[in-house]
């Protein structure tokens, strides 16, 4: 069964007729070819998939495209400027080597921007705690976490 | 030290991709006419198949082809090719089964490879590949590693004990002999459990075939792309290699599990030619922990002999390892040649003898995982000293002191030579950093909230860079172990660097830059690294072992070096002197002695535009590349200091502090390397309190096949890891570097295991030290 979906997408609009068990992930990087949300599980454990659905960051292999009807989703593609400056929470990842291979770092710098509003000057140890549901194999999260604080900082 | 050069802090190149969503990964690639596959696994460890009924599948919607073990036969193609022949102690070769891509009539593993179904989507091609009609004639399992060799079901009918090779390595006699003398014997028995690799990025393939120029292309989620190209092309499909094209582009994290060459990329590349369209396969999570290549999975007991005072007379240890269902690329070699070698640690151990019996289970197959032999090495070793302080009553870093080596080069009685190293100085550093003098108040502190607290220290030594090829091949090795690295100087002076690494997070675009423009004396930004493109790099053999900037770097340095001297003949030749007379110095070529000189960009340009060139003696251009084979293992070492928190009511431990002081000889840059070494604590500390690839006994199922059964560290799991350094160089490389990769890995288990021991009062405890068995173990320690 085929479904219409509305929704924005980094700002933009976009109109789309998929099949209904059409995950959001999928929607976002088969359909829209934005690749930069990745799926490292498909079972909503590893959070390498983190989208920002109506300002909450969500693992989109866990929900349909047909929930996020009319939502105002942004994805990792979305949080550079347009000239591809960085956001301040990309930039703290690069300063602070939060990152290795890459991959669960979309998810990763997703998850930590939700924590704006969320949290006030958070220990290492909340930190931690906060990003509980963001598996990384690479940084052993040491790093991660000093970005995160960095990123916060920088935002406010 | 220039400010982006060698030992320079520089933030990484390759983040900007990575961080606004712009990484290339395998599974982000989708090529024109564009068909996915999905392999229709064994649901049962031991089978026959004794038919297979696809006409439902071939039914379904959007299918494109079928292909199964029948069609594999009949094209004669090789099955997948082990890497390394290892010889047992009586003097016969091991056993190497055929490893066919899809099964021919039997399925050997829960995950084994039975059929392909090609279709428009993977949607079509999954929803296919449910509905094959496969009739299965289930027959006993060989599940556990221990009992493998006495039981009555055989995996393989070559193997009947299930026995793949016994190998033996030492002076089994000297050992003997130690062990009549000594004063004391201390035992241990131990087991180093199995584990699933999880790169972030599951394994993936695309693989197209052109008609036209007979040729294929295959992007793999893959550490050595020459290696697979080489492997899969010379012993598999019997593709001319320069038909063929292997690009391992961005890859997300490897561990080891993506430098072999696997059933589904083979098949994908098979099968493209037959359907005439690409064929795309991204793993599941579930098919990653069926499917990847495991680590560890060794049984082992270990004796050593002492004389009264704590020194070390003899090592003897009997392991076996299990192989799995069938031979992975490099999986002989594992418990073997990067293991037995390693049981000297950082001690003067007079006499060693290791015998390791390799065993096939019906389980996935086992290989090379982050360090790959050393942690089990490291484990054994650094318990058993720590049992061994225990029974003499020593202090753990006093036994340690008291076998340290101390004069280099030192030829261990296991076969390699360390060429440099401080052990005490790295001791040292640790404890201070560790401030173990403060450890018996925070003991007391601990046990006044009725908590129980433990140190534990591991003094590893590892090995890194495996070489010589020569060497390696008189042990088995099918492959050579050089690098290649070639430096192509464009007119304007700006550089483009071809490696055969390949990186997968560890940032050689940074570091390999960070070498090159120190060298030439140019911005890092004037240098670009490229590599995991067989259309692109020359040769390679990848990145394992902590291999890359040891061999890699080495073999770039080299290519830097034939530059720089073709460039001195240039330079004399415009400033009118003898190229012996010149000398290049940030930048610049210059004429001793003299203010006359030329600086780099200007010699490139006159390479291109040879107009006032010595022609008649120099061929134009200014690009070089270079081999580097090195003369022996690289040797990083250590010490690190773990503290642990148990709660005797539950059993659960908390890690509150772990130090690791490495020597990593030369660091290029201290960022990265740091961040080498939180990432291999976090592996290391992973597998000794969280995690276990666990089999059912008797099935032969994978109880352990999701993120909500394997217990994968998460941020919350540790503290802040404090790391240092104590450098000294390696003598045999040019840049002094040793390999940072996997000392976190194989250093932290051990230092775990002896701060949780220590805290609740037993001798040992498996690996992981979950709540429930530390737990148990605290009440049998109170019941005893």
């Amino acid at each position: 069964m085929s479904v219409n979906i509305t929704m924005k997408v980094n700002g933009k609009s976009v109109t789309a007729a998929v099949e209904a068990s059409t995950t959001l992930v999928e929607f976002i990087r088969e359909h829209l070819r934005l690749t930069g949300t990745h799926v490292g599980c498909n079972t909503s454990q590893c959070g390498a998939c983190t989208v920002h659905v109506n300002g909450r960051a969500v693992k989109s292999c866990n929900m349909l495209v047909a929930q996020a009807q009319g939502a105002d989703v942004m994805t990792i593609e979305g949080l550079a400027a347009a000239n591809g400056d960085m956001h301040p929470m990309q930039a703290a990842f690069k300063e602070h080597h939060g990152l290795q291979c890459g991959f669960c770092t979309p998810g990763m710098v997703m998850s930590a921007c939700e924590l704006k509003g969320k949290v006030t000057n958070p220990s290492d140890q909340e930190i931690r705690a906060c990003l509980d549901g963001n598996i990384c194999r690479c940084t052993g999260y040491q790093n991660i976490v000093t970005s995160v604080k960095a990123g916060l900082a920088a935002m406010s | 030290m220039k400010a982006d050069g060698i030992g320079a802090r520089v933030t990484r190149k390759e983040d900007h991709r990575f961080l606004t969503g712009n990484g290339q990964y395998t599974d982000d690639i989708i090529l024109p006419r564009q068909t996915y596959a999905a392999f229709v696994r064994s649901p049962h460890a031991h089978a026959t198949i004794n038919g297979i009924n696809s006409a439902a599948a071939a039914a379904m919607p959007g299918v494109v082809a079928i292909f199964t073990g029948k069609d594999i036969e009949e094209s004669k193609i090789g099955g997948l090719p082990c890497g390394w022949g290892i010889t047992s102690k009586d003097g016969t070769p091991a056993i190497e089964p055929a490893h066919p891509i899809l099964c021919i009539g039997k399925a050997r593993y829960v995950g084994d490879h039975v059929a392909v179904v090609i279709a428009e989507t993977a949607e079509q091609a999954r929803a296919a590949a449910d509905v094959m009609d496969v009739d299965y004639g289930i027959l006993p399992a060989v599940v556990s590693t221990g009992t493998a060799a006495a039981s009555k079901t055989a995996v393989h009918d070559q193997a009947p004990n299930n026995v793949c090779y016994t190998w033996g390595h030492g002076d089994e006699a000297g050992v003997k002999a130690a062990f009549e003398k000594a004063h004391h014997i201390s035992t241990l028995d131990l087991i180093n459990q199995r584990l699933a690799p999880n790169a972030m990025e599951p394994r993936a393939a695309n693989a197209v075939y052109d008609r036209s120029s007979e040729s294929y292309t295959l992007y793999v989620a893959n550490q050595n792309p020459h290696v697979e190209r080489l492997l899969m092309c010379a012993f598999v499909l019997g593709i001319p290699e320069h038909k063929m094209r292997v690009v391992a582009p961005d890859v997300g994290g490897g561990f080891g599990s993506k430098i072999f060459v696997y059933a589904e990329e083979t098949v994908l590349v098979w099968a493209s030619k037959r359907v005439n369209r690409p064929i795309k396969w991204t793993a599941d999570r579930t098919e990653a922990f069926l499917s990847d290549a495991h680590g560890r999975d060794h049984v082992t007991k270990a004796q050593l002999a002492m004389d009264k005072d704590g020194k070390f007379l003899g090592f003897r240890v009997d392991t076996t390892a299990a192989m799995g269902a069938y031979l992975s690329t490099f999986s002989t070699a594992v418990p073997t040649i990067l293991y037995g070698t390693l049981l000297a640690g950082q001690y003067t151990t007079p006499s060693i003898y290791v015998e390791v019996t390799a065993v096939f289970t019906n389980t996935a197959p086992v290989d090379a995982y982050r360090g790959a032999g050393r942690p089990e090495a490291t484990y054994v070793v650094e318990r058993m000293v720590e049992v061994a302080a225990r029974d003499m009553k020593l202090d753990p870093a006093e036994i340690r002191r008291r076998n340290f080596i101390r004069t280099f080069p030192y030829a261990t009685p296991v076969g390699l030579t360390y060429d440099v190293g401080d052990y005490d100085a790295t001791l040292d550093s640790a404890i201070k950093m560790a401030d173990v003098a403060g450890f018996a108040a925070r003991r007391a502190a601990s046990e006044a909230r009725g908590m129980k607290r433990g140190l534990g220290y591991s003094s590893y030594i590892e090995a890194c860079g495996l070489a010589p090829s020569n060497v390696a091949g008189a042990l088995g090795a099918r492959a050579g172990l050089f690098e290649s690295g070639e430096v192509r100087v464009h007119p304007t002076g700006k550089v483009e660097v071809f490696t055969g690494s390949h990186s997968h997070g560890q940032g050689h675009e940074t570091t390999f830059a960070q070498v090159v423009a120190d060298k030439l004396g140019i911005p890092i930004e004037d240098v670009s690294i490229s590599h995991g493109d067989t259309g692109k790099v020359l040769f390679g053999m990848g990145t394992y072992g902590s291999r890359s900037l040891a061999v890699g770097g080495s073999a770039i340095v080299k290519a830097v070096d034939k530059v720089i001297a073709k460039g001195k003949k240039i330079a004399a030749h415009l400033l009118e002197a003898s190229d012996t007379d010149i000398e290049f110095v940030n930048g610049e070529f210059i004429v001793k002695g003299t203010d006359k000189k030329v600086p780099f960009a200007s010699v490139s340009l006159t390479a291109y535009v040879p107009h006032n060139y010595p022609l008649d003696k120099l061929e134009p251009g200014l690009n070089e590349n270079a081999f580097y084979d090195p003369t022996n293992f690289t040797y990083p070492a250590g010490t690190h200091i773990c503290e642990v928190e148990v709660d005797p009511q539950t059993g659960k431990v908390e890690i509150c502090a772990f130090t690791a002081v490495d020597d990593f000889g030369n660091i290029i840059n201290p960022m990265i390397v740091e961040g080498q070494v939180h990432g291999g604590v976090a592996q290391g500390l992973g597998q000794a309190l969280l995690e276990d690839c666990i089999y059912d006994p008797e099935s032969g199922q994978l109880l352990t096949a999701s993120y909500m059964d394997y217990a994968m560290p998460r941020a919350d799991d540790f503290p802040n890891f404090k790391v240092g350094n104590n450098v000294t160089a390696c003598t045999h490389n040019p840049l002094g570097v040793k390999g940072c990769g996997e000392a976190g890995a194989i250093g932290s288990p051990p230092a775990f295991i002896n701060a949780v021991t220590d805290a609740i009062g037993v001798k040992h405890i498996d690996m992981p030290a979950t709540p429930e068995r530390v737990w148990r173990a605290m009440q049998s320690a109170a019941h005893a």
